[in-house]
């Protein structure tokens, strides 16, 4: 019982978060930066941040995860990390010869005050930024919102710093952000837009960055990642499609502003709703008609959910993680015909509960929602010792509960450290959603087979 | 970017060498050059590694989320008892604490959580920040303390104050001030404490057994499988037996200068040195039944394990290894594992080592070997891609590249999953690295020197 200190009388704490259901902005800003093809993501602060970002992030794909550290000293810490930063531009260029460098700031460097434009012009002046090479960045204070706001910040400095609305007239082609997902997701939208026949572009991608095949070499900037080019040429696109109003709004709207290319913001595309939705907008933002294929998709999504219903009916589960992504999963278990009794994340935001309570559109009046201050999995832990579930749906922290409350678990998010196949199975899409109900199925009927009496056992389910 | 024309940056020359060649002084324990992809982390880190360990006490994070999330429950220190510090806390710091304190946020949670878990000693870590916004934690810490009777000490673990080094002797600033506040009337006369050993896998656990064999009692393990009271009492010692010199050798050596308390160095990987560490330790209490004691232990537990290690030893014999450790001293033990198991070390380096451990690494490797201290992915793949190594040893950061590369790889750090230390450890380790190395994966890869052959 590893978390035996977890109790059940639910009281509220004034300040302390115990076992968080977030993280801080940098190691996001530093996961959307990957999407950036030959992109160095850089730390600006002490060198533990960037050791610690890397190693979740590696832990979570398995693949090698190249950034740089300003490596802040006490110095530093007094009079400023210019000469840190300026230093490091230098060294970045000479040494790792990126296309581009994407600086995030920390606690650290965000408290102090450092002005990174202020700081990026003084090296442009100093002939340190070599030409056809750039110097990007974005605010991402450890002490506000969470990795979501970090990874929704730098994408919006993608626009910010990149993106030009140069021709008269707008093109034919539609921009997706396809908010904080997994590599596989981005391929699975990009394999989607392209059976619609509707040219996209789309950033930040890191399929081909955080997926790279062996090849016996370590590439430092593997193949893929949405290049400096194709960001700027999205103002210049019809529409922008945001996935995911947490991380891909300010991007968007940054986009509207700057260019004047109108967005429209979608849930994440993730379960048999939410996938119609951002097809239906593909649609008509492509102006395209939906082709037999992927409606056979969605037949055969809606014909497993048919075949198997009897099994989903009415189990109550728990739910962690960021609000894209949970928004997306209350509604299609909801649609499972289950119950996402118990939503939690640490990501504040009121926005949140008016989500889930759009989705869920009043139809599960037990349901819990908590966001922001103390919204952790302690709380969640507490919640579900009251009044158990059948399944839990979030990051590899849910393990302990799992495993001390006896409850299958299936998992989806972020940070995922102890199995494999996020990085290369879609979840989003029709097919993804298969790919859901595949996993839980394969717990819940695992479970019941574990748990029936021997007469009752069955071969056939 | 063409990796074969990786040139090394003029700022690093002097902390890359080759031995053999003319004499040198590596230029270590330098800060990580602004901008490098530095495998290193922050003083914070350094702390909590440390302290970490200890599973009766509160660890609280004070700072915002992010350092907390990254360092929840990722070391595998495991307990026999308690596993509050497998939980995390932290204050979870907001803009508007930054700008007003968070001192009262800090007070809060530590009552909160010593009312709720009674722990039986409370470490504040500071991080970057709190250093900046000028919070009082001594003040709050000596209330608290006042006010529940447990020690809470502050961990001074601000990221930007230093390296890792630096934030290993501020957790064990720290410890001293548990030291030396417990009774030592119960501790035996032949007793230790082992130091700088964080269970990992569960290996302070085997030295407890060796030395309880030799008759020996070990009084604390500073810290793996740590318990407060343990640590309190554990000036009561005769001798301090110190691992892992880089991370705890401040307090074996302020144990000796506050409680004339001798400490001698040991390693616990590869026959040689878990001998020689038993046998020093035993010849230090001039007592023939331990030293008798000892031997018979050493006799046969070599003897156990010798054909087991011969079998992994003719699939290996010839491979080259490249070694990448956090402290300088573990990577001695590994040049001399490695050369039992017939591998050759043709790269070793280090986050933390000094001029004295890279010396002694330039006797002890074969000539050729290139020397690295505080590396980056590029010089690592580049000198891999020259010496020809089939083999990597490192951590988290590291494994994915030599995947990458087509390596073989043993994780000698947080990550190991098997005990590697003491001679079932010895076992373990030929046995990580043989498997990694004649996996049929290499038969698949662009990797010209496939598997090693099979054995068992």
């Amino acid at each position: 019982m590893l978390l035996r200190h977890t109790n059940t009388e639910v009281v509220e704490r004034e300040a302390l978060t115990i076992n968080p259901a977030k993280t801080c902005q940098p190691v996001g800003a530093m996961y959307a930066a990957l999407g950036i093809h030959g992109c160095l993501p850089h730390s600006h602060g002490s060198q533990g941040c960037c050791s610690y970002h890397r190693s979740t992030l590696t832990r979570h794909y398995k693949e090698p995860v190249m950034a740089s550290t300003s490596s802040f000293t006490e110095g530093a810490s007094v009079f400023g990390g210019q000469s840190n930063l300026l230093t490091a531009i230098e060294t970045i260029f000479t040494v790792y010869a990126p296309d581009i460098i994407a600086v995030h700031t920390t606690c650290l460097s965000e408290t102090i005050g450092d002005d990174i434009v202020q700081i990026t012009a003084k090296a442009t002046g100093k002939g340190l930024i070599p030409p056809g090479k750039y110097v990007i960045h974005a605010n991402t204070p450890s002490y506000v919102g969470s990795h979501v706001t970090g990874f929704a910040n730098m994408t919006k400095s993608m626009v910010t710093y990149f993106a030009q609305a140069v021709a008269e007239k707008k093109n034919k082609t539609v921009n997706i952000l396809p908010g904080w997902v997994e590599p596989a997701d981005m391929k699975e939208i990009r394999r989607l837009a392209g059976e619609m026949g509707v040219a996209i572009l789309m950033y930040p991608d890191t399929s081909g960055v955080l997926d790279a095949p062996q090849t016996g070499r370590h590439e430092f900037y593997p193949r893929g990642g949405a290049t400096v080019d194709q960001i700027r040429a999205s103002g210049d696109s019809r529409i922008t499609l945001a996935l995911g109003p947490t991380a891909s709004t300010s991007a968007a709207e940054a986009l509207d502003s700057r260019c004047k290319v109108p967005f429209q913001t979608l849930e994440l595309p993730i379960g048999l709703r939410a996938t119609d939705r951002f097809i239906n907008a593909l649609r008509k933002a492509g102006k395209v008609e939906v082709p037999a294929s992927i409606n056979d998709e969605r037949g055969r999504l809606v014909d497993m959910i048919s075949d198997m219903q009897q099994y989903f009916f009415g189990k109550r589960a728990a739910l962690w993680g960021d609000p894209d992504q949970l928004v997306s999963l209350a509604e299609f278990l909801h649609d499972l015909d289950m119950k996402p009794t118990y939503i939690v994340t640490g990501t504040p935001g009121r926005a949140f509960e008016e989500r889930i309570a759009t989705v869920l559109g009043g139809r599960l009046p037990e349901v819990k929602v908590r966001q922001g201050k103390q919204a952790d999995m302690f709380l969640l832990h507490q919640w579900i010792k009251n009044e158990k579930v059948d399944l839990l749906i979030g990051n590899s922290y849910g393990k302990y509960i799992a495993r001390d409350e006896d409850i299958p678990l299936v998992r989806h998010g972020f940070p995922i450290l102890d199995r494999v196949g996020h990085q290369y199975f879609p979840t989003v899409g029709y097919r993804g959603a298969m790919r859901l109900c595949e996993q839980i199925l394969n717990v819940l009927m695992d479970r019941q087979d574990r748990d029936s009496p021997e007469a009752s056992f069955e071969l056939v389910m | 970017m063409n990796n074969d024309m990786i040139d090394i940056l003029e700022d690093r020359k002097d902390q890359i060498h080759r031995t053999g060649a003319a004499p040198y002084a590596m230029d270590c324990q330098k800060r990580s050059l602004a901008g490098s992809v530095s495998q290193r982390a922050c003083v914070f880190c350094g702390s909590r590694v440390v302290l970490y360990p200890i599973t009766d006490a509160l660890h609280l994070v004070h700072g915002p989320v992010g350092c907390a999330a990254y360092t929840w429950d990722i070391r595998g220190a495991l307990s026999s008892g308690p596993e509050l510090h497998r939980l995390s806390f932290s204050t979870d710091l907001r803009e508007k604490d930054v700008i007003y304190g968070g001192e009262k946020k800090l007070y809060a949670a530590l009552t909160e959580l010593i009312a709720e878990y009674h722990p039986q000693a409370a470490f504040i870590y500071s991080t970057c920040i709190v250093g900046l916004i000028g919070d009082d934690v001594q003040a709050v810490a000596r209330k608290v303390e006042r006010e529940t009777g447990i020690p809470v000490i502050p961990v001074q673990s601000e990221g930007f104050r230093g390296t890792k080094s630096t934030g290993y002797k501020a957790a064990c600033d720290a410890l001293s001030r548990l030291v030396g506040t417990g009774p030592t009337h119960h501790l035996p006369d032949h007793s230790i404490n082992i130091i700088g050993e964080f269970n990992l896998a569960g290996e302070a656990w085997i030295l407890r057994r060796y030395y309880e064999r030799m008759g020996v009692h070990v009084a604390a393990t500073l810290t793996g499988d740590g318990r407060v009271n343990d640590i309190r009492s554990c000036h009561g010692v005769k001798l301090n037996v110190v691992q892992c010199s880089g991370s705890m050798m401040h307090i074996a050596k302020w144990m000796k200068d506050t409680y004339g308390i001798p400490f001698i160095r040991a390693s616990y990987f590869g026959i040689e040195d878990v001998s020689r560490a038993l046998y020093d330790v035993a010849e230090f209490f001039g007592d023939d039944t331990v030293v008798e004691r000892t031997r018979d232990l050493v006799r046969q537990e070599v003897k156990a394990i010798l054909p087991q290690l011969s079998l992994w030893r003719s699939a290996l014999e010839g491979r080259k290894a490249a070694i990448y450790t956090g402290g300088a001293f573990k990577a001695f033990s590994l040049v001399r594992s490695l050369r039992t198991l017939g591998v050759k070390t043709v790269i070793v380096g280090s986050q933390t080592g000094n001029q004295e451990d890279y010396e002694l690494l330039r006797e002890l490797c074969d000539e050729g070997t290139v020397l690295i201290d505080d590396t980056n992915p590029l010089e690592l793949q580049k000198f891999i891609r020259e010496t020809g190594a089939d083999l990597l040893i490192g951590g988290v950061k590291e494994r994915p590249i030599a995947h990458k590369l087509g390596l073989g790889f043993c994780d000698h750090n947080h990550e190991r999953k098997l005990p590697l230390a003491g001679f079932e450890g010895m076992v373990h380790f030929g046995r990580e690295v043989y498997a990694s190395l004649q996996s049929p994966v290499w038969h698949l890869t662009y990797r010209s020197s496939g598997p090693c052959k099979e054995v068992s």
